[in-house]
């Protein structure tokens, strides 16, 4: 839940992206702040800034010399590791560092290794909405988008599927959640930590042919990696994929769900798909990462103090006019769209070939069990805030009303 | 006309590969580089735009007269 701050009042100079307003509906304030004041600035959190323009989120993602990825979640406190590894390499790692950690990560998530866990998907898909056959509402979040990711990362790390419940409340305590006391955010942590070292435990003991034995028999630079380094990168691989892919499904239902023409488009030109994945992850990008200030900097006439939070909105650069005709439209045949919503540079979302699959199947699925839906109750929806938006609650009337 | 992938821009989003997979190949690690050395073939000119539209690293160039004035020289190694 969010909430725990008191609310804006002020977005150019106070905001809070863990304010309940940001979370149901952050457009209106994306709009005013490109308009009166493209870096805001808000005290909270010990200092942050948010750059709303395509231009200076793209910029600040490529300058690994002034900002420091050691923490992405912007919380009270700051980050306990120390650089370049930081508490999950690769996403807390600066350059060269980064670099060996990622490239350990990138064949099991290229193109060519994803591919083969497609059928597994689809038949997962299908097995979540056989479940809710004749139901007339549906919850497509909580019946459907947010068990896809849950089980495939579960299935990739060779983690109990039956865990998928503790799975999603680590998840949420990490991300969601960063309005908290330091003091039960460790607490909270500790808990997915002693989940992950009984894993890393059972794998030592029987080791088999996943990314978690992979991850304990790998070297970097002809050394075994530290077990920090493995846990902290285990830790990442579930927390990373499970909100951000959840979000992305249920807010692509959620579009469909009021835009019959799309939906019907899509039904009808299955081949428009991947087009229309792509204009669905711009158009609601559920993750907005950030970086600290390493030292005292003056960006763009901003005076950024070391230390400080820098928000990356990748979501806001998705709908900036000066970089996209039609903006704030949802193009669903958009031939032209460098959207950033799985990040820029660097630490480009290394899951984005696997999220991108299992948002297309998870669509593909549904729309052939569902070809005609709708919002059983616009009020009902809730959407989570923080980093990682994305509906946590949203009916769905099955058919024609 | 010819596609060229700079590997020093290229971050791996896949969406050259996605889009026109006749022109470009990706390589274990998931980083793209085109294909036969980066002819078009006749008919596949849109495409070829259509991946350079869309890479959000601006990591994909095209020489329009690459094709004329061509003897053959291989592209820098990506
Ligand atoms: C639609 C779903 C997803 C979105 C929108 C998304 C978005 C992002 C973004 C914006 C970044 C950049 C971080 C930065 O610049 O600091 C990132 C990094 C990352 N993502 Fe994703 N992600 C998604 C799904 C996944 C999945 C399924 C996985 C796989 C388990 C994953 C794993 C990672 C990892 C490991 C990184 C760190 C890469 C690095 O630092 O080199 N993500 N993601
Ligand atoms: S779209 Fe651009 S960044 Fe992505 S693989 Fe192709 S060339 Fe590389």
């Amino acid at each position: 839940m969010t909430g725990h701050h008191p609310p804006v009042t002020d977005w150019a100079t106070d905001f809070d992206h863990a304010d309940p307003v940001w979370a149901a509906n952050p457009f209106p304030i994306w709009d005013d702040l490109r308009r009166r004041c493209p870096i805001a600035h808000s005290d909270r959190y010990g200092g942050v800034w948010l750059p709303i323009r395509h231009e200076d989120v793209a910029a600040i993602a490529y300058d690994t010399d002034h900002f420091t990825s050691q923490s992405v979640i912007v919380t009270e406190g700051r980050p306990l590791a120390p650089a370049p590894q930081g508490i999950a390499p690769p996403i807390s790692s600066d350059p060269p560092f980064h670099h060996e950690a990622r490239r350990l990560l990138l064949p099991a998530f290229s193109p060519k290794a994803i591919g083969p866990l497609e059928p597994f998907t689809r038949s997962y898909c299908n097995e979540l909405l056989d479940a809710v056959a004749g139901e007339p509402v549906v919850d497509a979040a909580e019946q459907y988008a947010q068990h896809i990711p849950v089980r495939i990362i579960a299935h990739m790390l060779g983690f109990p599927p039956e865990d998928a419940d503790e799975f999603r409340e680590f998840v949420h305590d990490a991300l969601e959640s960063v309005d908290l006391p330091v003091e039960t955010r460790i607490e909270n942590f500790a808990k997915l930590d002693g989940y992950l070292r009984a894993q890393v435990e059972d794998h030592l003991a029987n080791p088999r042919n996943d990314l978690t034995t992979f991850l304990l028999n790998a070297e970097m630079n002809g050394e075994p990696l530290t077990p920090e380094h493995v846990g902290g990168t285990i830790a990442l691989l579930l927390i990373a994929g499970i909100d951000t892919t959840w979000s992305a499904i249920g807010a692509s239902i959620w579009h469909l769900a009021q835009h019959p023409e799309d939906r019907r488009r899509l039904v009808a030109e299955p081949d428009l798909m991947p087009l229309a994945i792509e204009e669905l992850l711009r158009a609601y990008a559920p993750v907005t990462m950030a970086r600290l200030v390493k030292e005292d900097f003056e960006f763009n006439g901003c005076p950024m103090k070391k230390n400080e939070w820098v928000l990356l909105p990748f979501p806001a650069a998705n709908r900036d006019p000066e970089f996209f005709d039609r903006a704030d439209e949802v193009v669903i045949d958009r031939a032209e769209n460098r959207h950033a919503a799985f990040g820029l540079g660097i630490h480009r979302c290394l899951g984005s070939n696997l999220a991108r699959m299992e948002l297309r199947v998870a669509l593909e699925v549904w729309l052939e069990h569902f070809p005609e839906f709708s919002l059983a109750d616009p009020a009902a929806v809730r959407w989570s805030g923080g980093q990682v938006r994305g509906p946590r609650t949203l009916p769905i009337q099955i058919g024609i009303p | 006309m010819r596609v060229h992938v700079d590997a020093d821009k290229c971050q791996g989003h896949n969406r050259c590969y996605a889009l026109a997979p006749e022109l470009f190949d990706v390589d274990d690690l998931g980083y793209a580089s085109a294909k036969d050395d980066g002819e078009v073939p006749a008919g596949l000119e849109d495409k070829a735009r259509l991946a350079v539209a869309n890479c959000p690293e601006y990591a994909i160039s095209i020489d329009d007269n690459a094709a004329a004035t061509s003897d053959g020289h291989a592209e820098k190694p990506a």
